[in-house]
């Protein structure tokens, strides 16, 4: 079996890339990067292998975070407690873990898995269910695949550990898993349900983490040579430019425990003159310009600053800045009839026929 | 009102006297090495023009980048013990985790983690540990230290563990310097304990330079307070200057935009500060520059610190200039500069060294130098080096407008006869008489601020901004700000994802007047 051994400089493309593909969301992987530096400095490595490796009935366990961002910031979750709700779940599903998985390549749980993975001295699998970041637990390759929506275990660094045992569905584990999050605080380490060798081969989607350090990669090339950042990602990726311009305007609310919004941006350069707004729920979701939907969900949409290429946030974005909007392919499972009721323009409550800048 | 503004740079130091909203006199002053026998000449110089005389002085305002030099340059830092109130918590990423090396063997004297802090609601996160903050204070007092930086999770919600922790350090070293991250402002743990490390490392040195410039001021016969600006382009007084160095770390861009606005009488405007070897590009917005966005590094130091939002570019009233016909290729200017040598090295002073200023003299902008030394160059030439020059302006411009329509353009600093009097996308080219000292004349002017920034609950907006703005008051005039002067100048909500009960993060700003000036 082949595995690839990951060194400190893949792991700090990956924490670039995972942002990128956060689309908006996901959580800034600075903190998790920080606490894989401190781990390659005690010595730990971490292996990714590829989902064709996994035998048929080796069972994987993603491991991620959940909660408020902001939350995060102060409470910066840790190896530790992220092995536990690892562990509580081998407790409770009485199974032993092959491998581990991200739950969601975008944002800081693309970095996650490894920190546990440091520690068990386990492999992570190149595949997760989301291929960037989504808002909600229904929005994945999985629960398109109908597998499992539960168990799935919370756990709190004071030695809180929730298992939230049977749910029909994915909405449900979402509802209730967020109800256990934020009495813990509003942040929680947690192992989604086991999955097989043979359902990860079939339902996940594959070589995220090596596209994330591949994008990663190529930003941190061209920002040490002080070259085009954003051109840079496009050298690796199918991606194109859909939006060059300022932040004019940024109009935030939640509801339902999600922040919404607009982005409204100015045309610089080439696109002087231009409109465009990006309407958000945690990631970007419809990308219209001049008033015409441009972009949708499930097709990639990230901001980026224009200097550095480096991803900016919904939360954090800000009056001012100066960015790039391209768009990246999605995940074929995504595309699909089913898909598409899952993750089209219309599970986020946009009556848009689904159109990829990609099939023009 | 009078006021004096000095401001301390690389080159000189500027001194102003304003009486009345009018600037009386402006004095440049080499800058020296130990910096208050350069704030002591300029203040010479200016009781020498006889303005000083008769009616007192109701402030001194002096902007100085000292604290942020000894950071950067890794020199008079005091070794800091750190102490993080948060356990069991983010243990994996202890103080100083993400410092470079060399500065954290500077300053790290010890780390301290204990059982305390908050929820982003105000419940307790952890009782907090007082038998374990006596010992953390024990053992720093058996290691020698005298600085402590204290950190606790969520301490700008709810600073009750910080205060408590530090009480029961200073029972165990009484004259300890002891920093608080709840008063170095917002969420982000890590960027707000950061700025306090900082904040603790530069104890001794913030004693002993506002010492001295309180000596220099009395020493120059002038009773009055002293003030020291601030990054977002207010004042402290000396107690809080002395306190909390770290808020006036790089208030030198800030002073030169805040006195563009006074001199030209704009608040909203573009402003260019052209020096002898870069210029900044930035914006005013109701009197005061748009902050940056994002992290910003100090010394390689992650902080959140306000800082204005600038985009500098290698152009200045030094820069040097190579001509087409030196067969060199095309014509450029900049990036390279002769710096603070200027009067040494350009062709016009006697030297070799082509610069912008040697161009402007050739071309009878400035009377300066020997003009006959740079009659070999013509017009044609003169204007296309004028040109490029102001090519590199729009562009700087064009990047940090955030409008469409033509705005209007202050011009300051000492090379701002590079800057044209039409540029596209700009509605009016201000010059402004003692542009070239508008830093010091933005130190004179400075007011004071009080920031707000936490998570209200179960409030609606209006009340949530409503409390906010009440704390923001409050912190202005414990600073010394006159209440009946206070404006909000800032004011940003942020609804937070995944928390319930409408929970929202609030962020104002309020300036005033100082009080009792």
């Amino acid at each position: 079996m082949k595995l690839r051994a990951l060194t400190i400089d893949d792991i700090e493309s990956l924490a670039v890339g995972a942002w990128v593909l956060g689309t908006g969301g996901g959580g800034n992987p600075y903190l998790p990067l920080l606490n894989m530096r401190a781990l390659y400095r005690e010595g730990h490595r971490v292996q990714l292998m590829q989902a064709a490796d996994l035998a048929d009935d080796d069972l994987v366990a993603g491991a991620g975070g959940m909660g408020a961002p902001l939350v995060g910031i102060e409470r910066m979750g840790d190896p530790h407690t992220l092995t536990r709700a690892v562990r509580a779940m081998e407790l409770h599903a009485k199974c032993r873990f092959r491998a581990l998985m991200s739950v969601e390549i975008g944002g800081g749980n693309g970095v996650r898995p490894f920190m546990a993975a440091a520690l068990m001295k386990l492999p992570v699998v190149d595949s997760d269910p989301m291929g960037r970041a989504y808002p909600e637990g229904q929005m994945t390759s999985t629960a398109i695949g109908g597998l499992a929506p539960s168990p799935i275990s919370l756990v709190d660094v004071r030695g809180l550990e929730s298992i939230v045992h049977r749910t029909p569905n994915a909405k449900w584990t979402e509802r209730v898993a967020r109800k256990i999050c934020v009495e813990y605080g509003s942040t929680a380490s947690m192992c989604t349900p086991p999955r097989t060798g043979a359902q990860i081969k079939k339902w996940g989607i594959h070589g995220t983490t090596t596209k994330a350090i591949r994008i990663g990669e190529a930003v941190r090339r061209a920002q040490r040579v002080h070259d085009d950042a954003v051109a840079a990602i496009l050298s690796v990726e199918p991606g194109k430019i859909l939006y060059k311009g300022k932040v004019v305007d940024v109009s935030r609310r939640v509801t339902e425990g999600y922040l919404r919004g607009v982005l409204k941006l100015e045309g610089m350069d080439e696109f002087r003159g231009a409109s465009m707004h990006i309407n958000f729920q945690n990631e970007w979701i419809v990308a219209w310009r001049d008033e015409q939907p441009l972009a949708m969900t499930p097709d990639l949409i990230c901001v980026l600053d224009s200097v550095s290429g480096e991803a900016v946030g919904s939360e954090t974005i800000r009056y001012g800045q100066r960015v790039t909007v391209i768009a990246l392919p999605p995940p074929d499972i995504f595309t699909t009839p089913k898909g598409l009721e899952h993750v089209g323009p219309r599970a986020f409550g946009y009556d848009l026929d689904f159109r990829s800048v990609f099939s023009a | 009102m009078r006021r004096i503004g000095i401001d301390v740079g690389g080159t000189n130091t500027d001194a102003v006297l304003i009486e009345e909203g009018k600037v009386v006199r402006a004095v440049k002053a080499p800058t020296s090495e130990d910096v208050t026998t350069g704030i002591l000449d300029s203040l010479k110089s200016l009781g020498a023009t006889g303005v000083l005389a008769g009616k007192p002085i109701d402030g001194v305002m002096i902007g100085t980048t000292h604290f942020i030099n000894a950071v950067v340059q890794r020199r008079h830092l005091t070794r800091v013990g750190a102490l993080r109130l948060g356990m069991p918590a983010a243990a994996s990423l202890p103080p100083f985790c993400d410092w470079p090396e060399d500065l954290a063997e500077l300053v790290r004297g010890g780390v301290w983690m204990v059982e305390g802090g908050h929820e982003y609601d105000g419940r307790l996160f952890m009782p907090l540990d007082e038998a374990a903050v006596t010992n953390a204070a024990l053992e720093m007092k058996a290691a020698g230290l005298k600085s402590v930086a204290i950190s606790a999770i969520f301490s700008p919600l709810d600073p009750s563990h910080e205060r408590r922790a530090a009480e029961l350090v200073a029972r165990v070293l009484p004259d300890a310097a002891i920093t608080c991250s709840s008063d170095l402002g917002r969420i982000g743990l890590l960027e707000r304990e950061n700025a306090g490390l900082l904040n603790a490392a530069l104890a001794d040195l913030a004693r002993e330079t506002i010492a001295a410039f309180e000596k220099a001021i009395a020493d120059s016969g002038i009773a009055a307070p002293l003030f020291i600006t601030q990054n977002d382009g207010t004042v402290a007084e000396a107690g809080q200057a002395r306190r909390l160095p770290v808020y006036s770390f790089a208030s030198g861009a800030t002073n030169s935009m805040r006195g563009a606005a006074y001199l030209s009488g704009l608040s909203d405007a573009m402003v260019i500060d052209v020096g002898g070897t870069t210029t900044d590009v930035g914006q005013l917005k109701n009197g005061f520059p748009r902050e940056a966005n994002s992290v910003v590094k100090v010394g390689g130091v992650r902080t959140l610190f306000r800082m204005p939002d600038l985009l500098s570019i290698g152009l200045g009233g030094g820069s040097h200039v190579v001509l087409e016909r030196d067969g060199k290729g095309p014509l450029k200017v900049g990036p390279v500069s002769v710096g603070y040598r200027l009067l040494k090295e350009g062709i016009a002073f006697g030297g070799k060294q082509l610069t912008t200023t040697d161009v402007a003299i050739a071309m009878g902008v400035l009377k300066l130098g020997d003009r006959a030394k740079v009659a070999h160059l013509d017009a044609a030439t003169c204007r296309k080096v004028f040109s490029e020059a102001a090519r590199m302006a729009e562009e700087a411009i064009d990047r940090m407008k955030t409008e469409a329509g033509d705005v209007p353009l202050i011009a300051v600093g000492g090379g701002a006869f590079l800057v044209p009097d039409k540029l596209p996308g700009v509605s009016e080219v201000i010059h402004v008489q003692h542009g070239d000292c508008a830093n010091a004349v933005g130190a004179a002017i400075a007011q004071v601020s009080g920031e707000c920034d936490q998570i209200f609950k179960d409030l609606s907006r209006a009340e949530a901004l409503a409390a906010a703005q009440g704390i923001a008051n409050d912190r202005a005039v414990a600073a010394g700000a006159d209440r009946k002067s206070l404006a909000t100048i800032e004011s940003e909500d942020m609804p937070l994802a995944y928390l319930p009960g409408n929970s929202v993060r609030v962020r104002v700003r309020v300036v005033g007047d100082v009080a009792g000036a």
